[in-house]
């Protein structure tokens, strides 16, 4: 059974001028497979900043703690090797790649994480599927990798990825966000349909309870300032709607 | 290092001096505007005053079923119909050359098949000097292939003439040995309504200049202007580019993308744009793209774009160079992608665009597999 173990985590991350700022301050956290974490914070909190460590983005820096995936070292991973270890980040950013078309990309991904090449005849019928699952137009197979995608359109995407990709434990970094409701369902569909396979965790960022609808968490943690400063279950959720982040932002700056 | 200078010079100003008479130059010295860039002493006396003993290239034609190949000889009145040499070594192999190819597109001819001139080098012993004529017959529709390859140091110019309504389409591959010299001129003439697809690849040399120019002989003519190179180290790669527009409601687009690598790797990429007073409707864009892979590697890009009449369609040009971005590789990395693959993706797709303009699928696939092989 997966396991995704996070521990004492500190993280700078790289200015434009050079210069490290901290930005995660200690982050502890296990996600197990078969469970469901949701992380909510205020903007700036640094929830990004911990998917992007997880991930292993080249501007963030790990200064101390430990990541570890089934006992593995995460951080002493290269990137693709996190991915290929069944790590998989869907970004809130997804990134523009001219003149690769997303069949290409996807197939080669798929090839990587799998460690040999799918039947062509297997992998087109697999991502049709996908992609008419998620309401994405066939057509999207021959467009480059995210161009002039809109923002809901990448999002798809993503998961997209997620379902082709089939990892342990995927980090959903606001996959919720620019989506109209119609949108939300078909995604949050599709984080169900890999929620439900066997062995698979989620860590879901997000900053609306909105799609927490539709995914339900096992548990729900309050991020501030770098670090997790609360953590409950569906209810912590609805408190945070009825209130807001304030109470745990000035509980936070009392502590620091 | 990365540079981009404009220069000083008007454009009307640089491509003024034209003759079939090499002496009519003088030898450059390198302060010149058109020769600031090349290394001279690599040309092998090419630029000089002095005789230099005959080197060989074999020419090989391959003709489509509705072309007509020929060898003319000088005195030929479609030898240097279109085009007087504009620089000293074009009109040195204008004055030396022994024996023309000359391709002849017969009227509303639409070809089958490609036309593929192989230019092959036999050494570097010597200096070998040719001249090409395409004509295309009004209506016609063709594509021509120009394919350099072996060791050499050749110089030359390649007229190409599309009469009025026609299309061309023309490769120009410079796949050469890294020891070889080749400097050349491609001169396009557009009749009215004409239109011409122009590739140049460059992909090995010592050196290589590689100088298209185009001009308008009546309304509606239609040039894109495409390159490709791949700059290695040591290797000095240049292509000066000059459209003239004279003829009203004519069109121009230029997109040349190159790629460096290595130790005094060094790529030159200049784009004069002229638009006279009589080319009202003028539509032109000109695109040079340079992706940096290493230090020491330098790329030079000038764009120059100069404007005589306010009545024109649009007129515009940019320039840019960059590094491979590490957000894309970050991407493609973390779906398990690994670096080299990633960064192979990333370069196929820089020149995506410019691969899907080749037409003939033999050289497209050999120039996607070229770009690989040289970065890969
Ligand atoms: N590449 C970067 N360069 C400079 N500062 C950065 C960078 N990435 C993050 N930061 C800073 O780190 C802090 C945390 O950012 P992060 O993106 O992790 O927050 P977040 O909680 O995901 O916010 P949001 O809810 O807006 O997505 C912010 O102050 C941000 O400006
Ligand atoms: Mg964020």
């Amino acid at each position: 059974m997966a396991t995704l173990e996070i521990r004492d985590l500190h993280v700078n991350v790289e200015e434009a001028n050079g210069a490290q700022r901290e930005i995660l301050r200690g982050v502890d956290l296990d996600v197990n497979a078969g469970e469901t974490h949701a992380i909510m914070g205020p903007n700036g909190s640094g929830k990004s900043t911990l998917a992007y460590a997880i991930a292993g983005h080249p501007k963030y820096h790990v200064t101390s703690g430990t990541v570890t995936l089934d006992g593995e070292d995460v951080l002493a991973m290269s990137v693709d090797a996190r991915a290929r270890a069944g790590l998989f980040l869907a970004m809130q950013y997804p990134v523009e790649v001219p003149g690769v078309s997303v069949s290409n990309f996807l197939r080669t991904a798929v090839t990587a994480v799998q460690g040999e090449a799918p039947k062509l005849r297997d992998f087109m019928k697999s991502m049709r599927k996908a992609m008419s699952d998620l309401s994405i137009d066939p057509a999207f197979a021959e467009r480059n990798l995210n161009e002039g995608f809109s923002g809901g359109e990448k999002k798809r995407h993503e998961v997209l990825q997620l379902e082709l990709l089939n990892p342990k434990i995927a980090v959903l970094d606001e996959t919720d966000s620019g989506l109209d409701i119609d949108a939300l369902k078909v995604v949050s569909e599709g984080i169900n349909r890999f929620r439900a396979g066997a062995g698979h965790g989620v860590l879901l960022i997000t900053h609306y309870t909105r799609i927490l609808r539709y995914v339900q968490p096992d548990f729900v943690h309050v991020f501030v300032g770098g670090r997790i400063v609360r953590s409950g279950g569906q209810e912590l959720a609805e408190e945070l709607e009825a209130n807001g982040y304030e109470q745990f932002v000035k509980e936070a700056a009392a502590v620091s | 290092m990365q540079k981009a200078v404009e220069s000083d010079t008007p454009v009307t100003r640089l491509h003024e001096h034209a003759s079939y008479d090499p002496a009519d130059f003088e030898v450059p010295t390198g302060r010149e505007e058109e020769w600031r860039f090349t290394p001279l002493r690599r040309l092998r006396g090419l630029a000089g005053a002095d005789p230099l003993p005959a080197g060989a290239v074999t020419v090989e034609v391959e003709p489509a079923p509705e072309v007509k190949a020929e060898k003319a000889q000088r005195g030929d009145p479609r030898i240097g119909a279109s085009y007087v040499p504009t620089d000293r070594v074009s009109a040195r192999a204008f004055a030396s050359f022994t024996e023309a190819t000359v391709i002849t597109v017969p009227a509303e001819a639409e070809t089958t098949a490609p036309t593929m001139i192989t230019v092959h080098g036999e050494g570097t012993d010597g200096v070998a000097f040719g001249h090409t004529v395409v004509e295309v017959g009004p209506m016609a529709r063709t594509t021509v292939v120009l394919d350099h390859r072996g060791s050499a140091t050749y110089a030359d110019n390649v007229e190409l003439v599309v009469a009025d309504g026609a299309a061309l389409s023309v490769v120009s591959l410079q796949d050469w040995a890294d020891d070889a010299v080749h400097l050349s001129h491609h001169h396009v003439q557009l009749g009215r309504d004409a239109k011409v697809s122009h590739t140049v690849v460059t992909l090995g040399g010592d050196l290589v200049r590689i100088v298209p120019s185009v001009t308008y002989t009546g309304r509606g003519g239609d040039a894109e202007l495409n390159g490709l190179y791949i700059t290695d180290a040591g290797q000095h790669q240049e292509h000066r580019l000059f459209v003239e527009h004279s003829a009203p409601d004519c069109k121009s687009r230029v997109l040349y993308k190159g790629a460096l690598q290595g130790d005094e790797a060094h790529s030159v990429w200049i784009g004069d744009v002229l638009i006279e007073v009589s080319a009202t409707g003028t539509d032109t864009y000109e695109y040079n793209r340079n992706l940096v892979l290493t230090d020491n590697a330098r790329a030079d890009s000038v764009p120059n774009l100069e404007i005589l009449t306010g009545e024109i369609l649009g007129a515009g040009h940019a320039s840019a160079n960059g590094r491979l971005e590490d957000i894309h590789l970050f991407y493609l990395m973390a779906r398990g992608i690994p670096y080299e693959e990633a960064r192979r993706l990333v370069i196929r797709g820089y020149f995506g665009e410019l691969l899907d303009k080749i037409e003939v699928g033999d050289v497209r696939e050999r120039v996607a597999q070229a770009v690989e092989a040289e970065l890969g």
